[in-house]
């Protein structure tokens, strides 16, 4: 707590949401840089489905529409999960997404500040468990895949899903690093070898790697503004870390650096965006510490012995159930009275 | 008690305490079963065949009942009755059979046959008491087949598939495909779906009652005690 005295500024939560996108933006930059444009599809289709259908729901619940609307909130949510998805997706798995998203995860629990799960992350649960199949073609980084489509033909192909002749689809998309990585090893190859592959590049996936530096970069922003605090980050990234040297330390052979760990998947997205929301995580400090370092741990448990491509999503709905729990069992004594004792 | 009409005993059946949404009794094959309108309604024929025979077997003996054992006693008569529903539709309807597979045999674990047995049947004469069971039971019935379709419609595009277990090959043809190269959105099948589902079922409910209510009056002093949310044990 800083000293007093104690000068604060009320700030409105639709500064603060802004700001969160503010500080996605160098991510989503870098996503361009080694992905191409499509993305900015996605962003640009979520961000309208959830607006639309946020307007919708406060219409339903007889909440007033423009002050609602106007926080930003239901386009955070839009562009945390565009993020999540492969950006070659069909425009219906963005729309059926963020559609659920607003109306079941956050609206039907009470609307924003009562909703106890994140609500993009249940929209991404919601795809990959209806629409495995379609969650796994991600674009190539530009210069890796055996083809590359101009932006007029991703667009093409994420509204009516015609490729241009003689591309299939597989030529165009790859499985991301992590997935890679996993079925390389099942097939008995070498780490070595692995990671030799033209698909990783200094520290995890060539691009996507970059990608997460993108959203590390961004965090500056967000400490410089006092909207996140450490705790979650720290204790998030710290006990992935800590998991998967453990694990690298013993075998290397089959677990991949704590690095790669780091700048794969949703994890720099998932340590300063998404554990970070302040409706679904504890209020308290210790309570943070406790709320990131198990979703850290369970991250890589998914993502090194689950079946699912990336363990944060479901590291941080796991986590969210346990928000009320670990708020009950971290409340600081009040002062004068003694520890333990109501 | 043999004054109660039979309208109301089956208003409050088909509605007003409605198994499924209202009393939330017999979860367990509601949230399993109701994966498409075929299986979820013809579980709920079996439930309500069951229902109905086990009411008018024990409203006869309810007089001659030592009340210590009567839990017991209405289980074992519920057993029976659901052996022999069970083996009927080994014996006539395989292909159903076996796509229910554990679910016929666990109506008799089903708490709403023994709680119309206990709060009704054991109160009411034969005739009432088999009415009632009919109606908790259609109540039930309606309820998997409305969330039978929402969760096959939304999970294949189709409704009325599996039509063929029960009227033979002939009734492939009956499926009605609503929208044709559908994706499938897999969790409407799968048990999040069912929860989802029932959910909104109920909300619709409280919605339509809360909507009735309104227009009945809108006086202040609204008796809630049918409405509402409905807490009561699951299975």
């Amino acid at each position: 707590m800083p000293s007093s005295p104690f000068i604060t500024r009320s700030t409105s939560v639709s500064a603060i949401m802004f700001k969160v996108l503010l500080a996605l933006v160098p991510g989503i930059a870098l996503y361009v840089w080694f992905y191409g444009p499509a993305i900015l599809v996605s962003l640009a289709l979520a961000s309208v489905t959830a607006l639309a259908t946020e307007a919708v729901m406060l219409k339903l619940r007889n909440r007033p529409i423009k002050p609602f609307l106007s926080d930003n909130s239901a386009l955070l949510t839009a562009w945390l999960l565009a993020l999540s998805i492969p950006p070659l997706a069909p425009w219906w798995l963005v729309v059926v997404g963020t559609m659920f998203a607003i109306s079941i995860a956050k609206h039907l629990y009470g609307g924003l500040g009562s909703n106890p799960f994140n609500p993009a992350m249940i929209g991404y649960a919601v795809l990959i468990i209806s629409f495995p199949l379609h969650m796994t073609h991600w674009l190539s980084p530009l210069g890796l895949g055996q083809a590359e489509i101009g932006f007029a033909d991703q667009l093409r192909y994420i509204f009516s899903g015609a490729l241009p002749p003689g591309l299939t689809l597989d030529a165009v998309t790859m499985a991301t690093p992590l997935d890679t990585l996993k079925t390389q090893l099942h097939m008995n190859r070498p780490m070595q070898e692995i990671t030799a592959m033209p698909i990783y590049g200094h520290l995890a996936g060539h691009g996507s790697e970059m990608v997460a530096v993108g959203f590390l970069l961004g965090s500056v922003y967000l400490f410089a503004n006092r909207i996140i605090t450490w705790h979650q980050p720290v204790a998030f990234l710290g006990t992935l870390f800590l998991t998967a040297e453990i694990f690298h330390m013993v075998d290397s052979g089959h677990y991949a650096t704590p690095m790669f760990h780091w700048f794969s998947g949703a994890a720099m997205l998932g340590a300063f965006f998404i554990l970070t929301d302040p409706i679904t995580s504890p209020t308290t400090p210790k309570g943070k510490l406790i709320f990131a370092a198990g979703a850290g741990f369970l991250t890589y448990i998914i993502r090194v012995f689950g079946g699912f491509p990336d363990g944060v999503a479901f590291a941080t709905l796991l986590m969210n159930i346990c928000v009320p729990l670990i708020d009950a069992y971290t409340q600081p004594k009040v002062f004068g009275h003694k520890a333990g004792k109501k | 008690m043999s004054a109660q009409p039979y309208k109301e005993i089956l208003h409050n059946g088909l509605w007003k305490q409605n198994t499924g949404v209202v009393q939330l009794l017999g979860m367990c094959p509601v949230l399993a079963v109701s994966t498409s309108v075929v299986n979820g309604f013809s579980l709920g024929l079996a439930t309500v065949l069951v229902m109905v025979l086990s009411n008018a077997a024990v409203s006869p003996i309810r007089n001659y009942m030592p009340n210590e054992i009567r839990i017991p006693v209405f289980v074992l008569i519920i057993s029976v009755l659901v052996t022999v529903v069970q083996y009927l539709m080994n014996a006539y309807l395989y292909g159903l059979y076996v796509v229910l597979g554990i679910f016929i045999p666990l109506i008799v674990t089903n708490c709403i046959v023994l709680a119309r047995v206990e709060a009704f049947a054991s109160k009411n004469p034969v005739l009432p008491s088999a009415v009632d069971g009919l109606a908790m039971g259609l109540g039930l019935a309606a309820v998997l087949a409305i969330l039978g379709g929402m969760r096959e419609i939304l999970g294949h595009g189709t409704l009325l598939s599996g039509l063929d277990l029960v009227f033979g090959d002939a009734a492939k043809a009956w499926v009605i495909t609503l929208i044709p190269d559908y994706h499938g959105f897999l969790i409407a099948i799968l048990p999040p779906g069912a929860f989802i589902g029932l959910g909104l079922l109920i909300a619709c409910r409280n919605f339509l009652t809360l909507r009735g209510e309104r227009k009945a009056g809108g006086n202040a002093a609204i008796s809630h005690a049918d409405g509402g949310v409905a807490v009561s044990h699951i299975n």
